[in-house]
C-alpha cells in the first residue's frame, strides 16, 4: 500500500483561541462545578437517576453511544490495514484522534457514574473479577483499547518532538498494536449489546435478542464510517480545506455494505423472533423503533446511487443519520425499551436533569477542544498547499 | 496498491472476526442453575398476611436501616417501595370497592417485596467485581460493599427490582435483603419470619418450604388446617431436643430452639401456582397468593434464567479467550503484511 501519493500530515496551525474553543472552555468549567457537587453529595444531588432507571445518560450517551461514535478509528484502521485499502490512509490519523478522545473520555467518564468509584481497582483485581459478567469484559477491553490507541497515535507526538529513533522502534511493532486495535473494539462493541441480555424481560422485545452482540458490532462499524464522513466534512468546512470527496465517496459505499448486512440481521431477527408486530402497537417504543429504523434506512435512499455519493451534502447528511440511528438503537435498548420489574413498576420515570446534560455536553466539549488543539499543533491532517487556517 | 487478493484476505480475516460476534452457536450452553440442595429461603403466603408490617419494622431493626417517610408528618416509617434503606416491604393490591381480602375484583391483597434469592441470580452474573455473590451452601445472595464499585448493573439486571442504590449519599451502597445472614451465626433466622404473627412469612430450607406450599395449595378453601409459624423445621429436626450452647441459649440443629408455634385456621383460596418454584429456574423465596401474581407485582418469568443466556453468549465468544486470540492471530498476520514499519501510522509514503 506504500505507493499512494498522499500528502504527509502536518499541523494546521492558527490560533487556539476562538469562539468555539472558548465555548468549550465554559462548558468544561460548568461540568467541573457539577461534578464537584456530585462527588460531595452523591449521584442523587445532580442526576435524575432512581432505582427504576439506575442508568441515565452518563452511561447510555457518554459511554454506550459515545464509544460507538468513537469507532471511526477502528473502522478506518480495519479498512486500511486489514483490507489493505491504502487509498484511505490519510483518513486514519484524524479518525484515530477522534476515537482516542471519545474512548478516553468514555472510560474516564464512567468514574463520574460509579457510586463507589474508589473500589474501581477491583475491576482488575484477580481476587475480585467476575469473568461471567459482561460488564467485566467491556471494562477490561475498553481500558486496553484506550492504551492501544494512545500507542497507535503516539507517532504523531514523537514526530512533532523529533524523536526519530523511538518513532522507528515503535514502527516495527506497530502492526501488532493495529491488529489489537481491531480486535478489542470488536469485542467490547459487541459486548455493549450483550449487557442487555441479562436484563431479560425488562427489555422490550424490539431490542432484546441473543443477536444483540452482532447487531451492536455491525452498527458500531457502520457508525464508525458515518463518523468519518461527518468529521471529514466538518473539518474541511471549519478549516476551509478541500473536501476529501475522492475518499469519502468510495468509503460511503463500503459503509452502505455494512449497513445492508446490519439491516438484514436486524429485520431477520425481528421476524424470526416474531417481535415485529410489537412495532405496530401504538406506543412510545414503536414510535422510537420507527425513528431508529428510518435513520438507518434513509441513507440507503439518500446515497444509494453512485452519483449521489459524490454530493458532499448528501454524504454529510447520511453520516449524521446513521450516527443518529446507531444512537437510537442504543438509547432505545437501554432507556426507552427498559422497564424495571415490568408488571409491578413502581411508577418510576427518568428524564435527564440539566446538570446531567451539562456534564455530557462538557465531555463532548473536551473532545472538540482536544481535537482542535491537536490538529492545529500536531501533524494529524494531510498537508494542504494553501493553508487556510486562521 | 491493495490488490484484490489482499482485499480478499482481509475479508477472510474480517469474516472470521464477524463470526466471532455472530453465530452464537453455543459450544456448551450454560444451563440455568438450580438452587443448592440445602438452600435457605422464605415462604410468603399472601392469604395468611394481615398487612401488619411487623416484618417491615423488624427488617429495619435487623439491618440497622433508617425510617423513610412518604407522608407530611414524618411520624411513621412509610416507604412506598423497597430502597437502599428498605429491604422488605408489604405492598397492597387494591381494586374497586375493596370489599374482601384476596379477591381480584372489588378486593384487596398483600404481597411481600424482598429479595427472591434466585437459584441463578441475574445480579450475581452481572456484577463485574464479585460484590454480589451466591453462597454455595445456603444459596443466600449476599452483598459486599468493600468490593462494590456502585455501577448499579445489578439494579438494572434484577427482574424483581430488588438491589437498590443509595442515591442520596456520596458513598452510597447497594441495599438488599440478605436473608439476615449476619444473624445466622447467633442462631437467629430471618427477622421478618421471626416476628410474623400469622406465619405468612416462614423461614426454612426451600425444599421444606416448597413441600409446605404444595400441601397448602392442595387444601380445600375454608377448611381448617394447621399452619406453622416462624421457622419451618425439617421433619428430622422436629424430633430433636434443644441443647444449651453454653451461653444460656437453647439451640437445635444450628438454630435457636423455640417452641412449636403452629395454629389452626382456615385455608385460603390459593391459586394453583407456587411462585418461585420454576421462575428463572427456581428461587429460594416462594410465594402463594389468591390474586394473580402479575397483579400483585411479580413478573411473569420464563423457566430459564437470563443469566444463563447472558453467560452462554459471553463464554461462547470469550471462553478461555480462544476466539479473541484466534481473531487476533488472523488480524496480526494480515496487518503484518500490510503495515510497513516505515508507513505504519504516519502516511509518510506520499513524500
Amino acid at each position: 500500500m506504500a505507493n499512494h501519493n498522499h500528502a504527509a500530515p502536518a499541523p494546521v496551525g492558527g490560533s487556539l483561541i476562538n469562539a468555539i474553543t472558548l465555548t468549550c472552555g465554559v462548558l468544561i468549567a460548568l461540568m467541573a462545578a457539577i461534578l464537584m457537587v456530585r462527588f460531595l453529595f452523591g449521584l442523587g444531588a445532580v442526576t435524575g437517576l432512581n432505582d427504576g432507571y439506575p442508568w441515565g445518560i452518563w452511561v447510555v450517551v457518554d459511554v454506550v453511544i459515545g464509544s460507538a461514535f468513537a469507532c471511526g478509528g477502528f473502522s478506518v484502521a480495519m479498512l486500511v490495514y486489514i483490507f489493505n485499502r491504502g487509498e484511505y490512509h490519510p483518513l486514519v490519523r484524524p479518525a484515530l484522534l477522534a476515537s482516542l478522545f471519545g474512548y478516553t473520555l468514555a472510560a474516564a467518564g464512567v468514574i463520574f457514574d460509579l457510586g463507589r468509584w474508589w473500589n474501581v481497582w477491583n475491576m482488575f483485581w484477580p481476587g475480585s473479577i467476575n469473568p461471567n459478567s459482561v460488564m467485566f469484559e467491556v471494562a477490561v477491553c475498553i481500558t486496553l483499547y484506550v492504551m492501544v490507541m494512545w500507542i497507535e497515535f503516539s507517532p504523531t507526538f514523537l514526530e512533532q518532538m523529533g524523536k526519530v529513533d523511538a518513532r522507528k522502534k515503535l514502527g516495527k511493532a506497530m502492526f501488532f498494536f493495529i491488529a489489537l486495535g481491531t480486535v478489542l473494539p470488536m469485542m467490547h462493541q459487541s459486548s455493549l449489546g450483550t449487557l442487555l441480555v441479562v436484563m431479560g424481560v425488562q427489555i422490550h422485545p424490539l431490542w432484546q435478542t441473543p443477536l444483540l452482540p452482532l447487531l451492536y458490532l455491525l452498527s458500531a462499524i457502520t457508525m464508525g464510517y458515518a463518523v468519518v464522513l461527518f468529521e471529514s466534512c466538518l473539518t474541511s468546512s471549519a478549516y476551509r480545506r478541500k473536501l476529501e470527496t475522492h475518499m469519502l465517496t468510495p468509503l460511503a459505499k463500503i459503509m452502505l455494505g455494512f449497513l445492508a448486512v446490519y439491516l438484514i440481521v436486524r429485520v431477520g431477527d425481528l421476524l424470526v423472533r416474531g417481535a415485529l408486530p410489537k412495532a405496530f402497537v401504538p406506543s412510545v417504543e414503536a414510535l422510537m423503533f420507527w425513528l431508529e429504523m428510518l435513520s438507518f434506512i434513509a441513507p440507503l435512499i439518500l446515497i444509494g446511487a453512485e452519483s449521489n455519493r459524490r454530493n458532499p451534502a448528501r454524504l454529510f447528511l447520511a453520516g449524521v443519520l446513521l450516527m443518529l440511528g446507531g444512537a437510537l438503537l442504543r438509547l432505545n435498548g437501554f432507556l426507552i425499551g427498559y422497564e424495571t420489574n415490568v408488571d409491578g413498576a413502581g411508577g418510576y420515570s427518568y428524564f435527564p436533569t440539566l446538570a446531567e446534560v451539562l456534564v455530557t455536553a462538557g465531555m463532548f466539549a473536551i473532545e472538540v477542544l482536544g481535537y482542535i488543539v491537536i490538529t492545529r499543533r500536531f501533524p494529524v491532517l494531510p498537508r494542504e498547499h494553501a493553508q487556510a487556517a486562521h | 496498491m491493495g490488490t484484490r487478493r489482499d482485499f480478499l484476505k482481509g475479508m477472510l480475516a474480517g469474516s472470521a472476526a464477524a463470526t466471532a460476534g455472530a453465530v452464537a452457536t453455543p459450544a456448551v450452553a450454560r444451563e440455568t442453575r438450580p438452587r443448592p440442595p440445602e438452600a435457605l429461603g422464605l415462604l410468603y403466603d399472601a392469604t395468611l398476611c394481615v398487612g401488619c408490617k411487623a416484618c417491615v419494622a423488624a427488617c429495619k431493626t435487623a439491618n440497622n436501616n433508617p425510617a423513610e417517610f412518604s407522608t407530611l408528618d414524618h411520624l411513621w416509617d412509610t416507604p412506598l417501595d423497597t430502597s437502599g434503606y428498605t429491604f422488605n416491604l408489604i405492598k397492597m393490591y387494591r381494586n374497586g370497592t375493596m370489599d374482601a381480602k384476596d379477591q381480584e375484583t372489588n378486593g384487596f391483597a398483600f404481597m411481600k417485596t424482598s429479595c427472591m434469592h434466585c437459584g441463578d441470580p441475574s445480579c450475581v452474573s452481572a456484577c463485574p467485581v464479585s460484590a454480589m455473590t451466591k453462597d454455595p451452601v445456603t444459596g443466600v445472595v449476599g452483598y459486599n460493599p468493600d468490593k462494590c464499585i456502585g455501577c448499579r448493573y445489578c439494579v438494572a439486571a434484577c427482574p424483581f427490582g430488588i438491589p437498590k442504590y443509595q442515591y442520596d449519599s456520596p458513598t452510597g451502597r447497594i441495599g438488599k435483603c440478605e436473608l439476615c445472614r449476619h444473624r445466622h451465626k447467633d442462631g437467629h433466622y430471618s427477622a421478618c419470619a421471626e416476628v410474623c404473627p400469622t406465619g405468612a412469612t416462614l423461614f426454612g430450607r426451600t425444599e421444606d418450604l416448597l413441600a409446605e406450599a404444595k400441601r397448602r395449595i392442595a387444601m380445600k378453601p375454608g377448611e381448617m388446617n394447621r399452619f406453622p409459624r416462624g421457622h419451618l423445621r425439617h421433619a428430622q429436626e422436629k424430633a430433636l431436643q434443644g441443647k444449651p450452647d453454653g451461653k444460656g441459649v437453647m439451640m437445635r440443629a444450628g438454630w435457636r430452639d423455640e417452641p412449636d408455634q403452629s395454629y389452626e385456621t382456615q385455608a385460603g383460596k390459593y391459586l394453583q401456582h407456587v411462585y418461585g418454584e420454576k421462575e428463572y429456574g427456581g428461587t429460594q423465596v416462594l410465594k402463594l397468593s389468591a390474586v394473580n401474581f402479575q397483579k400483585v407485582g411479580l413478573p411473569d418469568l420464563p423457566p430459564d434464567a437470563a443469566a444463563a443466556m447472558s453467560e452462554t453468549i459471553q463464554h461462547t465468544l470469550y471462553g478461555n479467550l480462544i476466539m479473541p486470540f484466534a481473531v487476533l492471530g488472523a488480524m496480526t498476520y494480515v496487518a503484518k503484511r500490510n503495515v510497513k514499519p516505515e508507513d505504519d501510522e504516519s502516511g509518510k509514503e506520499g513524500s
